[in-house]
């Protein structure tokens, strides 16, 4: 009877049992959070490079769900230089914003749960993981170190405050020691300013419901900006906005970053803004990272057969086709992901190698790295174990 | 807004005349009649006149004797100058009967609300905040527990706990025996004591909706996207929770509560006939019995006047927390 079930299904009682499971891990890792007074020291680690703003490292955020553990990030290692634009592609559900939100940690508890990995803040002086960090220590750094730009701009205000309270709100709490009101609205103003709203005054005084799709996500903007961080995530800021609103915000969020000299972590499945925006570029494919590089590695020079596949799905100006290029086959599902590679079954360019375990990265270049036995074997005959 | 509420007010105005009329026509059609029992009852004595002479004379007597429209009319235009009659149950003008038991009713009523609010809001968010903790199911048990309880088997139990069992209550009266010796202060003491398991019975029967009603609001709030961006502002769980959350369900709420503001004066019927307490409630429900129409009139008019400007209330007080609807 059993093997007539379809496929995801699940029993009550192996229902239960997961549920109950999950409850045993997150609970104790949430003990584990919610302790008092945590040494500085548990947190406090090592940049591995100095000139990096944001370092993940075999970053794992696993979602405890009822049908199963969802690996959303599994294994994830990459860095976000100071100054840079690091974009980090992938199709929908592949663990981009999961990734992000990790750094911020605010994922949704207790069931989404960093279970291994770290992920290491340059605050210049020290640095921190953020993933060991309580609560209350993370609180002084959000919005003040990182800040996030988030994908909706329609809902992403809070409805019942004026624009002017939710920008003060921000700047009062990391910004706003010996800071009288007036000094707070007048930073405020200017920060409405610098994100191109004209009548920043007339603003100031409005409710988000008086503002449209492209003002609020300046507004955002000015509140992720407020106490120059270090690092800005932007999570699709502009997938909910027109293509001519998207430039100008694009080219607001260059400007800004060059200002203030932070780092962007641009969350897109957009390639074309990537192409814009990124000085590196991620490929994440099902939680993993499948190849990182330059942007002229990626776009140029792509070694992943998924981004081959998706250089070659986006449409080209002035090429007349009737039907766009795509991948075939969908993403597997993400509960009880075997281990091989997870392309395998819509790649188009196996070889021999591509039944065994998951791929090692290989570095194709100083700057260029992919996960894909395709590289392997071509280097294993030029360099004997040189990366493995 | 002043538009608004002009506009709002004349509606209540027709409202309230289709409402009456309604009232006024089901009174009159109501199988018990004040006037027949009375005519039974005289017709019975001794050498008195047959029913049908008593039947007319007292149906003239007391206007019963016109069709329902005009009926209608007259009682309008005395209610409308402020002539609301005597209650022909009570046979006290019914002004004077209202006042003297509505008092009591409202009190209730007040305490009632306030205890419903206090508890049922902050329980209501624990359990969104704490959802699928055990504090959340004991507490979202115990509001399903009162959605359930019947009054009249809460309240006799509570009775058979407090009163029979224990002892530290009477079962029912508003004063206990020794009532007329007790001083002001005594006497405050001894309704006070009284009043305690009536206001027990109702806030623990009305909490379960209100509370469940938070949770839900809540819950979704706190699922929102401006919520996320709250607490990668980088503010306080606290905060998050009892300012940028709290105001968002307040909404919703505004609406139940200034819904009930009827309710504050409509009295507990159930409640107040099992602790035999003399609140509006109790007398309306008599009067009603009796076929008492000055009484039911009044007393069905008023509620439906609080009524309207509850409604009224909780729409202005929507604009109040809510910017997005302020009309301009």
């Amino acid at each position: 009877m059993a093997k007539n079930k379809p496929e995801g299904y699940l029993s009550a009682k192996e229902s239960r049992r997961i549920s109950k499971s999950n409850r045993k891990i997150t609970n104790a890792m949430e003990k584990k959070r919610k302790r008092k007074n945590v040494p500085e020291s548990e947190y406090l680690t090592q940049m591995h490079d100095s000139k990096n703003a944001v370092e993940f490292d075999n970053l794992h955020t696993y979602f405890f769900t009822d049908a199963g553990v969802v690996k959303s990030v599994d294994g994830v290692t990459f860095e976000v230089p100071i100054g840079k634009t690091v974009g980090v592609v992938g199709e929908s559900g592949c663990g981009k914003s999961v990734t992000s939100l990790s750094l911020m940690q605010l994922l949704q508890r207790p069931q989404g749960q960093v279970v291994e990995g770290e992920i290491r803040l340059n605050l210049g002086d020290k640095a921190y993981d953020v993933t060991k960090m309580p609560n209350s220590e993370l609180q002084k750094l959000r919005g003040n170190f990182m800040s996030m730009i988030f994908q909706e701009p329609m809902t992403s205000l809070n409805p019942v405050f004026r624009i002017g309270n939710q920008v003060d709100e921000v700047i009062s709490l990391h910004d706003g020691e010996g800071k009288t009101k007036e000094d707070i609205k007048k930073r405020t103003i200017e920060l409405l300013e610098m994100v191109g709203i004209a009548n920043s005054d007339g603003v100031y005084k409005m409710y988000p419901h008086e503002l449209s799709g492209g003002m609020r996500q300046r507004v955002m903007i000015a509140m992720a900006l407020a106490c120059n961080p270090r690092i800005i995530i932007a999570d699709e800021p502009t997938t909910a906005l027109d293509v001519t609103i998207q430039a100008q915000v694009l080219d607001l969020l260059k400007n800004l970053k060059d200002k203030i000299n932070s780092s962007i972590m641009f969350i897109t499945h957009d390639l074309g803004v990537i192409a814009e925006m990124a000085d590196y570029v991620v490929v994440m494919y099902a939680g993993r990272i499948v190849e990182k590089g330059t942007a002229d590695d990626i776009f140029h020079h792509p070694a992943h057969p998924y981004t081959i596949g998706l250089m070659a799905s986006k449409p080209v100006v002035g090429k007349q086709v009737d039907k766009l290029y795509s991948i075939p086959g969908k993403v597997p599902n993400p509960i009880n992901m075997p281990n091989y590679c997870y392309f395998k079954d819509r790649c188009e360019m196996c070889v021999n190698g591509c039944d065994g375990d998951y791929p090692c990265e290989v570095s194709i270049s100083e700057t260029h790295k992919v996960s894909c036995y395709r590289y392997n074997e071509e280097n294993k005959a030029k360099t004997e174990g040189g990366e493995a | 807004m002043r538009n608004f509420i002009i506009k709002r007010l004349l509606l209540s105005v027709l409202i309230l005349f289709c409402t009456t009329f309604i009232i006024y026509a089901t009174m009159r059609c109501l199988p018990t009649s004040y006037v027949e029992q009375m005519a039974i009852r005289l017709s019975s004595a001794p050498n008195a006149k047959p029913y049908s002479e008593w039947l007319e004379q007292l149906n003239a007597s007391y206007g019963l004797d016109s069709d329902i429209f005009t009926g209608y009319v007259t009682w309008l235009k005395d209610f409308a100058v402020g002539n609301f009659g005597d209650s022909w149950k009570y046979t006290v003008p019914v002004m004077d009967k209202f006042v003297d038991s509505v008092g009591i009713s409202f009190i209730m009523g007040v305490i009632t609300m306030i205890l419903e609010l206090v508890i049922s809001i902050p329980l209501g968010i624990i359990a969104a905040t704490k959802q699928y903790s055990k504090a959340d199911y004991a507490i979202s048990a115990g509001a399903l527990i009162g959605i359930s309880l019947p009054t009249f088997f809460f309240a006799t139990i509570l009775k058979l706990i407090f009163a029979v069992k224990l002892q530290w209550f009477d079962t029912h009266g508003m004063v206990g025996r020794n009532y007329a010796q007790l001083d002001s202060w005594g006497q405050f003491l001894d309704v006070a004591h009284h009043m305690v398991l009536p206001i027990i019975t109702i806030t623990i029967v009305s909490i379960g909706g209100l509370m469940r009603y938070t949770r839900t609001n809540m819950l979704e709030v706190l699922n929102a996207d401006y919520i996320r961006t709250a607490r990668a502002k980088g503010l306080s769980e606290k905060k998050v929770i009892y300012s940028h959350a709290f105001r968002n369900t307040l909404i919703p709420l505004v609406t139940i509560v200034g819904g009930s503001l009827p309710g504050l004066f409509s009295g507990a019927l159930i409640t107040e006939t099992l602790f035999a307490i003399n609140g509006i409630g109790y007398v309306s429900y008599q009067a009603m019995v009796a076929g008492d129409i000055p009484f039911s009139m009044f007393y069905m008019t008023f509620i439906a006047l609080l009524t309207l400007l509850g409604n009224l209330i909780s729409d202005i007080l929507y604009a109040v927390v809510d910017p997005r609807v302020r009309v301009a």
